[in-house]
């Protein structure tokens, strides 16, 4: 499933619109970075509420399929500049990570 | 060893905004030099944990990276103010971060043992008041 059906399905917002046919092929649930950057997989949807600039590192670097923002979190300006230039796919919706994440277990 | 490419970076302190560059950077030359996804994963989570620790703890640092087609070595050395006791910042889940760098979502006591799970070799030599050097070897496989 790509980002772009992904973000149709869950009903997500686009804050920055970056490789949209990129695949999902997991998702990863955590607010910790070093956590997340030693356990996200390659391709995982992660489920944050951590919209900073270190954000976007860790989500290149653990080579994430996207960021969802849960529970409307913010993105800062800095941050959102750095997953333009990189083009890091970040998403936003209401829901919280538990709810975004049992509805993506479903549609994988 | 005569087919090695070496970088060179400044890491400045407490800057979070430029932390990862070199992980960055360090990221596209090995996926252009050919290196398999698996290795250049391994290679830039240990370097990004270990640029980040120079930023938080060590008042910014240099690095040096060789990248031969056997493995990557890394020599990560700051003047900061050096670990105590480094086997008991080895352990998961200790920590030293201050609470701003912990808002940011660090300090979560994974950095070293980050480094050590993604690393084949790696060795700190630290003197408090002095500085800490970290030494990293990850082969390619």
């Amino acid at each position: 499933m790509t980002v772009k059906s992904l973000s149709e399905k869950l009903n997500l917002k686009i804050l920055v619109q970056g490789d949209m046919d990129r695949e999902v092929i997991g998702g990863y649930c955590g607010d910790l970075l070093s956590w997340v950057m030693g356990r996200a997989q390659s391709g995982d949807c992660w489920f944050t509420v951590m919209g900073n600039i270190n954000a976007i590192g860790v989500c290149v670097l653990a080579d994430c399929a996207c960021i969802v923002l849960c529970e409307n979190a913010s993105l800062d300006e800095n941050a959102k500049a750095r997953a333009e230039i990189q083009g890091v796919c970040i998403l936003s919706s209401e829901e919280n990570s538990y709810t975004l994440a049992a509805k993506l277990g479903e549609i994988l | 060893m005569g087919n090695s490419i070496t970088l060179h970076y400044v890491v400045p302190g407490d800057d979070f905004t430029r932390a990862g560059e070199a992980s960055g950077s360090v990221k596209r030359t090995l996926k252009d030099l050919g290196f398999s996804p698996e290795t250049v994963r391994k290679v830039v989570i240990a370097l990004y944990e270990a640029e980040i620790n120079l930023v938080i703890h060590a008042g910014g640092g240099e690095i040096d990276v060789e990248i031969s087609p056997e493995v990557v070595s890394i020599v990560l050395a700051d003047k900061g103010p050096g670990i105590p006791d480094v086997e008991l910042a080895m352990q998961e889940g200790y920590s030293t971060a201050p609470d701003n760098v912990r808002s940011l979502g660090f300090g979560a006591g994974m950095g070293l043992p980050n480094i050590k799970k993604y690393t084949d070799e790696m060795k700190i030599d630290s003197t408090v008041g002095v500085g800490t050097t970290m030494y990293l070897k990850v082969y390619n496989n």
